[in-house]
């Protein structure tokens, strides 16, 4: 019995196109990058040119090439994929060059001994002066305003979190988008929105009535500072607890549990990575504050470790005076080295609050798991 | 433990909508009764009148009576919350909470009320409970792991288990088995078998054949058209709904000509 076997003449398959080599990207940025540097070289050399234009040489290249090699579909999605990728680099763009400076800046003040540990009690002009002049290490430091920042951010966490918490309870769970729900929520929007130094002027006039003008202490510093921060913890709690699924209410309500019960033991403990890391990202919000602390709190240079009395120093706020009011006229260099490892130590605060924030949504998440 | 159900009259609005209107039933206690109709027909809305849950939606409310052995449940003065720990829920998703562990989720009625309950008699609670919705086998050995983990059929078994354990004496599933697998649909219709022992159930589903096997009396629900409120049709033996109903619609219905 004869088999039949059939073999197909191998011919190109009718199911592909063409396409562009593997380096052909590779080559594209060669060529774009060696004539970008060469246009550059007529016109006069400068770094940020040559890049802009190198991006531009590329994208017009690779789509040229693709729309010649592999039709027009392809050319449009290497278009899209250029456009989208040089956005993302203009936003970083930035975002790096701003952490780039402040470290660059900030470090030589940073590593300085006895910078995080002392304050500026006692150093005058006097002592910068001897050590720009002698080149001795730089004194004084930022002990006091460290810890300022963090009592005055603590103190308004303290007031914001159970205000800003129980008013999104109440907007989801009892408000029904009844009217003192609707009015809430829009108050809420607008008070986002207001100018930070608005704030602390609410916070000083207050305190001037209650215990007489010119108070200015660090809880009046958190005041301000709660103003602020209340709207953006309502706002995310809110959508926190949105989320939560109804059938989890009803299930606790069928089992006979009450309302507020349900409330504290099902709904907030299953939404609370999400409050957590919202209240955590609200801290990072107000920890920058400079002028409404200004006018609250002042600004000292002893350690003041009372919120209750006394004006109080914050990172913001030294860093503000340091670079306007150099500690030493004639040689503001120390000040300015002072200024910039104390925004070091605040870009610091404030990436240490966001890694926190996502350590503690990944503590309370939900368990999964077998 | 377990006590009868008898409905007068009833009326179920939603605001000025009547979603549900006059109905009478009488469940009788240690019994298994299915309701089932087309979608729609308010066979939910009333079974949750039956423990106060509609009043979870805004402007749901009711006209009538609901008889608990005798004891009026929309009477001046009761507690939901009250009735609600007499007459038990399970819902169409399992629903476990999601922060709790196998066993918080089967003792969640004892501890989100804050009662004291000492670590034995919590055991014995969590074994019993367990062993009563035929999960006890299958979880003993990860009590403390998230329920979530478990498969969907486990899950609504643990949301049974959970129901039982705060001793009720009524339970209602609404189509407790339209999320599951038919493997894990048996096991729950096992377990309403063995549950009638002790609780009257009462079920809502859209499988007829799931009916006419668990349910010893059926009750079919029916609505006129859109927008007019769903009515019960026919109650009886489910020997007699599925075999030699009564009014057309009935059999229609089961037969499969419409709905």
């Amino acid at each position: 019995m004869a088999t039949a076997t059939t073999t197909i003449a191998r011919k190109r398959s009718a199911l592909t196109r063409g396409q562009l080599p593997s380096y052909a990207p590779w080559a594209v940025v060669a060529a774009a990058v060696i004539l970008a540097a060469a246009i550059m070289a007529l016109v006069g050399f400068n770094a940020l040119g040559w890049g802009v234009l190198s991006a531009v040489l590329f994208t017009i290249g690779l789509v040229t090439w693709s729309a010649a090699a592999e039709g027009s579909r392809k050319a449009k999605d290497k278009l899209a994929t250029c456009l989208v990728v040089g956005s993302f680099l203009i936003a970083v763009l930035p975002l790096v060059s701003v952490v780039w400076i402040v470290l660059v800046n900030g470090l030589p003040g940073l590593v300085t001994p006895g910078f995080l540990g002392t304050s500026m009690n006692g150093i005058s002009g006097l002592q910068d002066n001897t050590s720009v002049n002698t080149g001795s290490r730089v004194l004084g430091g930022i002990y006091h305003s460290l810890m300022g920042t963090l009592l005055i951010t603590l103190w308004a966490t303290v007031i914001s979190v159970p205000i800003g918490l129980l008013t999104s309870v109440y907007l989801v769970e009892y408000g029904n988008d009844r009217a003192l729900a609707r009015a809430i929520r829009f108050f809420v929007d607008v008070m986002t929105g207001i100018p930070s130094i608005v704030a602390g002027l609410f916070a000083a006039a207050l305190f001037a009535a209650i215990s007489g003008p010119g108070t200015k202490t660090g809880f009046v510093a958190a005041v301000a500072l709660s103003v602020l921060m209340i709207p953006v913890v309502v706002r995310s709690s809110e959508e926190m607890l949105k989320i939560v699924p109804n059938e989890l209410r009803e299930a606790a309500y069928a089992l006979g549990v009450r309302k507020w019960r349900t409330i504290l033991k099902v709904v907030i403990p299953t939404a609370i990575s999400g409050i957590a890391s919202g209240v955590t990202l609200a801290i990072a919000r107000v920890i920058g504050e400079t002028a409404p602390i200004l006018v609250t709190a002042g600004f000292a240079t002893k350690i003041n470790m009372d919120v209750f009395s006394g004006w109080m120093s914050s990172l913001p706020t030294f860093i503000y005076t340091q670079i306007l009011n150099p500690t030493s006229p004639a040689n503001p260099g120390p000040s300015v080295q002072r200024a910039w490892a104390a925004a070091l130590v605040l870009i610091i605060m404030v990436m240490l609050l966001n890694l926190g924030a996502r350590l503690v949504a990944r503590f309370f998440a939900p368990k999964t798991g077998r | 433990m377990s006590k009868r159900i008898d409905v007068k009259d009833l009326n179920v609005y939603y605001g000025k909508f009547l979603a549900v209107e006059g109905v009478n039933i009488n469940i009788d206690a240690r019994s298994v009764t299915a309701f089932i109709g087309p979608s729609g027909c308010g066979k939910s809305t009333f079974l949750r009148t039956l423990n106060r849950m509609h009043e979870v939606l805004p402007g749901a409310r009711v006209e009538g009576e609901v008889l608990l052995d005798g004891d009026n449940l929309y009477a001046q003065g009761v507690d939901p919350v009250t009735v609600r720990s007499q007459i038990g829920m399970v819902f169409q998703r399992p629903n476990p909470f999601p922060t709790m562990s196998i066993r918080d989720n089967v003792l969640a009625g004892v501890k989100l009320n804050n009662r004291r309950i000492s670590k034995s008699d919590a055991d014995a609670l969590v074994e019993k409970s367990l062993q009563g919705a035929n999960l006890w086998n299958e979880v003993k050995d990860r009590l403390n792991k998230p329920g979530s983990g478990l498969s969907g059929g486990q899950q609504q078994r643990l949301c049974i288990a959970r129901a039982i354990a705060v001793q009720p004496d009524v339970i209602l599933m609404d189509e407790p088995c339209s999320a599951l697998d038919p493997i894990s649909t048996l096991a729950v219709e096992d377990l309403i078998n063995e549950l009638k022992e002790n609780y009257t159930v009462v079920i809502v589903t859209h499988n007829m054949q799931q009916a006419a096997r668990v349910s010893d009396k059926t009750a079919f629900f029916n609505i006129a058209g859109a927008g007019k409120p769903g009515k019960l049709i026919e109650y009886a033996d489910t020997q007699t709904i599925f075999s030699n109903p009564s009014v057309k619609a009935t059999e229609d219905y089961v037969s499969g000509r419409f709905g």
